[in-house]
């Protein structure tokens, strides 16, 4: 056995990480164009993100008491800048906001999704792998939670919690958990079976390393699949609440704020005001979405070619 | 058959019990300072003295212990007596006898307009799979994937005022008072709250139907000269719409979640608009009750869902 491996490792020199990804990205774009794309798009409003504050043309609370309901593409006489999407009924500039609004949008998209595959892994394969009582238990609280609408119960929590970014986090990190637990746990119920784990065990693996060192890795496809279909509808769910006025506090700047409360009386005249955030909420979910069905279409054997 | 309902009407009982422990643990156990937090209703520049603070606690009964509070509010729930509303100082069932039917209408609604759209099309996509109408529809479906409901019903207002110079009627008319202004009232929000939804339709029926299509009695049924219309929907439609019609079961608990949404862009007075303005207001026993029924109504569905299944494939023994 040992010899084999060692010609195999012959065959195939060690190449820099760089290298490899570099490889297996292409190979990827080659194969799904769409989700790359996907992923160029995800990538380009987290550059975007990181950096608004010194692409964004006028600072996003800036009034130019001059300039209120400015149509898009209208030039600021002062600085000779371009409102490129107008302005908003206090004469600030949409494209900006839009630009700056992305930072929230995404923060709370990415830490919930980070956080809520860590929990979902966590109990999917411990509720997997113990069994009995605790799975039992485990699997009713799921039920039970996966059978209230998504936005309704972020909506009940944000109200006992109150309203911040991190109660927002919290809410909806709730409400993910569960999906994510059960697909865990399925893939981790089958992965159980394997007799890899039963020799980890018969050599004297503790449960902990077992879970932790053998189970939990062999779920990385399903998570990756679950984790980037969860972002998209982890963005709009806050995007939503925003929109309601639920989200965040009503003075930070996110993409479902900027299309709530006053500027909705505004939309008929200026419905630019709308384009530019509702735009790119969808946009990051078009890409999301795509990058995560190319992933499940890689990852997953079983719906290869489809 | 029967044993298999029976047995699935005995759980249905245990796990509303339980998401209703759930619903109210996670309001009442969660960090936060429930009494606070009505006090200030949202405005965190309100000081909140001791003296307020126990008359709201004991308002909400927050003094007694978790259990009794729960069996408290159950009972109530049970006899349909959940308290008066804070703010409003109307018992909650008033509003809930006035509401639910008008939410239910506009969720029904959608729920069918998603049924007609999703399926023909996820049927033609996969007929046509990898020509241009197969690309078209699935594009169709991720756009509507991406796009968060209210801005589609944003902009349907939008396009409707701006290019068609028309709004649907304001308000609320039952279906059977004025069937045609109903319709006018219901289309747009239906549309906003389905598209979607038929996206996720769309895309299982395609899937399902490329995985029968590829079946050995697929080729057994052209192979002995029916026509392909036939072979499409009487051999592989029935088999492929299975997986589809539970997916349909979940959509609907989304599709409630999307009317609350789109109530308020329609000014519709269903449950939506009462919801957000209590959760905006801190109205507690609105609250609960409200997401309760939801959560009632969505598992009611999902039970359905699976009878229809038992109905629609024989083969489904359920022991």
């Amino acid at each position: 056995m040992a010899q084999s491996v060692e010609v195999i490792a012959d065959v195939r020199p060690s190449r820099g990480f760089l290298q490899r990804t570099a490889s297996r990205s292409w190979s990827f774009t080659r194969r799904k164009p769409l989700g790359a794309v996907g992923l160029v798009i995800v990538f380009l409003f987290v550059v975007v993100a990181l950096t608004a504050d010194f692409i964004a043309p006028f600072p996003p609370t800036e009034i130019h008491r001059r300039n209120p309901v400015e149509a898009p593409l209208t030039v600021h006489e002062a600085t000779g800048k371009t409102f490129w999407f107008g302005t908003d009924q206090l004469g600030r500039d949409v494209f900006s906001r839009t630009l700056v609004g992305s930072r929230v949008s995404l923060y709370v998209g990415i830490v919930t999704m980070l956080v809520a595959a860590t929990g979902g892994l966590i109990l999917g394969v411990s509720s997997a792998y113990i069994g009995g009582k605790f799975d039992l238990f485990i699997q009713r609280v799921v039920d039970g939670i996966i059978a209230m609408p998504t936005l309704i119960l972020a909506l009940a929590l944000v109200a006992a919690l109150g309203q911040s970014i991190n109660n927002v986090i919290l809410a909806i990190v709730i409400v993910q958990i569960p999906r994510i637990t059960r697909v865990i746990r399925s893939a981790a119920l089958s992965i159980k079976e394997i007799p890899y784990v039963e020799a980890a065990r018969s050599i004297g693996a503790t449960d902990v390393r077992v879970m932790l060192r053998h189970v939990a890795p062999n779920t990385m496809a399903p998570l990756l699949i679950v984790a980037s279909s969860a972002i998209g509808s982890i963005i709009i769910t806050e995007s939503t609440l925003s929109f309601l006025g639920l989200g965040v506090d009503p003075e930070t700047l996110t993409w479902g704020a900027l299309v709530s409360g006053d500027a909705r009386q505004y939309f008929a005249g200026a419905p630019w005001m709308l384009l530019g955030p509702g735009i790119a909420i969808s946009l990051v979910v078009f890409g999301m979405n795509m990058y995560g069905d190319a992933l499940r279409d890689v990852l997953d054997p079983k719906l290869r070619g489809r | 058959m029967r044993t298999y309902i029976i047995k699935r009407l005995l759980l249905f009982i245990p796990t509303i019990i339980f998401v209703s422990m759930a619903l109210f643990a996670i309001l009442r156990i969660l960090p936060g300072d429930v009494a606070a937090v009505i006090i200030q209703a949202g405005d965190p520049e309100v000081t909140i003295t001791e003296e307020e603070r126990l008359r709201v606690t004991e308002q909400l009964g927050l003094d007694k212990p978790i259990y009794v509070q729960y069996f408290d509010w159950i009972w109530g729930v049970l006899r349909f007596d959940m308290g008066d509303s804070f703010l409003l100082n109307r018992p909650v069932i008033e509003f809930v006898k006035n509401q639910v039917p008008v939410t239910l209408q506009v969720a029904f609604f959608s729920a069918i307009l998603v049924s007609i759209v999703s399926i023909p099309i996820g049927v033609l996509a996969a007929v046509y799979q990898d020509r241009w109408p197969d690309y078209f529809l699935r594009g169709f479906a991720i756009v509507g994937l991406a796009m968060p409901s209210f801005f589609i019903a944003l902009l349907t207002v939008l396009i409707l005022s701006r290019y068609f110079h028309w709004l649907p009627p304001f308000g609320f008319v039952h279906m059977w008072e004025n069937p045609w202004v109903s319709f006018q009232q219901l289309i747009f929000p239906a549309l906003a709250i389905g598209f979607h939804s038929s996206g996720t339709m769309m895309r299982m029926t395609r899937a399902q139907m490329l995985e029968v299509m590829r079946d050995d009695y697929i080729r057994t049924a052209r192979a002995k000269g029916l026509a392909e219309r036939t072979v499409i929907i009487k051999h592989a439609l029935r088999n492929a719409l299975l997986p589809v019609v539970t997916l349909f079961g979940f959509q609907v608990a989304f599709l409630l979640g999307g009317t609350v949404v789109i109530e308020i862009i329609f000014a519709i007075p269903g449950m939506g608009q009462q919801l957000i303005e209590a959760t905006l207001l801190r109205d507690f026993p609105i609250v609960q009750t409200y997401v309760l029924y939801i959560a009632i109504i969505a598992m009611t569905v999902n039970l359905l869902v699976d009878l229809t299944y038992a109905w629609l494939d024989p083969r489904i023994q359920y022991s």
